[in-house]
Parts: structure tokens; sequence; C-alpha cells
């Protein structure tokens, strides 16, 4: 897949240089590059900074205790998976992971849950399950506040507000396409 | 303060439990710079291409062909490439969005803009392709087409809460 990406980006860009007579562009790979270690380099010491962060959350019982918060909401959400303890606790454990942004912890139980799911034939379920995960629901963007952060944001955390609305609107909007396509085309 | 009063409150939760925090941070660490180590060949290989685009002129011819439709949908039409690459590849979209953010500033509203709309989303084709190949289904029926409904509000709305906030 990336492959034809990048082919495809390659390709354009020069076809476009080209076009536009400008020969020199194809100087601004090497830059790429160089550009490329300076931001991984910036952007590691916040990085294991909130990762260190969210061990300790993760220690203290935080993931776990949010599963136990989150169980009636998707009970409801996920009836069938519900009444399968295996199913139910994988799907519980992905959602709260999502919300906490572990994703290392997340996408084994999610592989886990559509297993399940698919073992039980809940397929509808399956299908919803993917969409919320397909949508962002982390509570604390750390990676993205330390991409700013390596960039000289004064205030890092600031687009915290904008980024919790946006995918809220995001999340209920798939929840929505999905009750309503299913309706549709079942 | 956030940062700092965060961290300080996940110490203290620590400290009361019984769990021994100083290892905690270093075991995040650890994990922290295997995720970067991970990071850094596919951003080695779509950061040349991606600075390619915008020094062939490409980024901007595009973003001045689709200026009126972004306009009226209130989106900045610099933002094209990471709408285009957010739902296909995680590493490009950030590559995309950090391109933006180190030329326009961190702190500009177009730097914000691509902060919130990568922070908001997934790599939704993705993460539906691992969810759907590991359960062994083959038709997703219903599926994409709402997750990338998703996407659609999530930039849309990204876009409009920055010019809310941050417009001036």
């Amino acid at each position: 897949m990336l492959s034809y990406i990048l082919c495809g980006l390659y390709l354009t860009a020069i076809l476009a240089a080209a076009a536009t007579g400008n020969l020199r562009a194809g100087n601004s790979v090497m830059e790429g590059a160089a550009q490329a270690v300076r931001f991984c380099l910036t952007l590691i010491g916040p990085l294991c900074l909130w990762s260190g962060a969210l061990e300790l959350l993760e220690r203290c019982g935080g993931a776990a205790a949010l599963s136990r918060l989150l169980r009636p909401l998707l009970g409801r959400l996920f009836p069938l998976s519900a009444g399968d303890e295996a199913a139910f606790s994988a799907l519980t454990e992905n959602v709260s992971a999502n919300l906490l942004g572990l994703g290392n912890a997340a996408t084994p139980a999610g592989v886990r849950c559509v297993q399940r799911m698919a073992a039980i034939g809940a397929t509808d379920e399956l299908g919803l399950f993917t969409v919320l995960n397909t949508a962002s629901i982390q509570l604390l963007p750390t990676t993205i506040a330390s991409l700013r952060a390596a960039a000289g944001a004064r205030s890092p955390f600031d687009i915290l507000p904008a980024v919790l609305l946006a995918s809220l609107l995001s999340v209920m909007a798939g929840l929505t396409a999905a009750f309503v396509l299913r309706r549709l085309r079942p | 303060m956030l940062p700092a009063i965060l961290i300080a409150s996940l110490l203290l939760a620590g400290l009361v439990r019984g769990v021994d925090v100083y290892d905690s941070l270093l075991e995040g660490a650890r994990k922290g710079l295997r995720v970067g180590y991970a990071l850094l060949p596919p951003l080695l290989a779509l950061f040349p291409a991606l600075y390619l685009l915008r020094a062939s002129g490409l980024t901007e011819l595009l973003g001045a062909w689709l200026a009126p439709v972004f306009s009226a949908l209130g989106i900045p039409e610099e933002t094209v490439l990471l709408l285009l690459l957010r739902p296909l590849s995680g590493s490009a979209a950030m590559a995309a969005a950090s391109e933006l953010i180190t030329q326009h500033g961190a702190d500009s509203l177009i730097g914000r803009t691509a902060a919130v709309m990568l922070g908001s989303s997934e790599t939704t084709l993705y993460v539906a392709a691992v969810y759907f190949s590991a359960a062994g289904v083959k038709k997703s029926r219903w599926a994409i087409p709402a997750a990338l409904c998703a996407d659609l509000v999530c930039f849309l709305s990204s876009a409009w809460l920055c010019r809310l906030f941050w417009g001036g």
C-alpha cells in the first residue's frame, strides 16, 4: 500500500516540477531526510515523558478502573458481545486503552475482541467496533502535544478542547452513520 | 501548568498505591524510545517525498485548484495533503502535519488546525484492514463508509473549531 503511495508522491512531484520548470526541486529530498531525523529526535523527549506517565497510570490501575466504568455504556452499545465474557472483556480493555492513548495495549485487545465477535456471529457489532476504532477517542493527545512542543509551541496542550470536541463529534458521526447505513443496506 | 500537574498527580497516586513510580517512568521512557526508533525509518522514507512535493510546487497548485471548495467548507487549503494521507498512513500524516506545523508555526492557525486534525482522527483504512483481516471478514459492508464519514466530520469540525478558537 505504502509502496504505491510513495511511488505516486515521487512521480507526481517530478511531473509537477518539470511542468513548472522548477528543476532544482529535486535537491529537497536531502533536506527532507535531514528534517526527518531532527523531527524524530526532538519528538522522542516529550514522547518518552508521556509514555512514562501513561505507564504509571497503568500501574496505578487506571486502565482497569476505566474498563469497569465503561461496562454499562458499552453493554448497551454492544448487547450481543456483552453476553460473552471473553469478547466483552477484550472490548472494554480495548476501549479504555484507546481512551488513555495506550496504543500498544489497544490493538492486541481489539484483535482478540473482533476474533471472538466473529466466532459468536456478532458481525454487526464487529463492524460497529471497527468504526469506533477508526475514530480517535484519546482523552489526552500526548503525541500531538509532543509534536507541538518540539516545534516550539508556547503551550502544547492548549489545543485540547478543540481535539476533544472534534473527536466527540467524529465518533458520534461514525456511530450514527453506522446505524443509518445498516438500516439502508443490511 | 497542565502537564506538570498531571504528572505530579500521577506520581502522588502511585506513591499512595505503593507503585514504584521512578521505575514506571523509566519503563515508559524505554517504551517511548522503542516507539521513536520504530517511527524513524518510515519518516525517513516519507519526509523526502513530502519535501519534494512541496518544492515541486504541486502542493500549492493543488491547494489553488481546490481553494474554492476548501474555502466554501471552511478548511485551510494548505491541509489538503494531510487530509488525503490521514486515512491511509499514520506516519505519512504525521510527516505532513509536522511539515505544516514547522512551516507555519506551532501557534499559527494552520499549525493548530493540522495538529487538531491529526489528534482527533485515526488511520481509518489501516485500522479497518487490521481488524477485518484479523476477524477473517471479507465483506465489510457499511463499516468503511461510516468510518470515512466520521473522518469527514472530524476534519470539518477541526477546521471550524480552530477558526472559532484562534481565528482572530
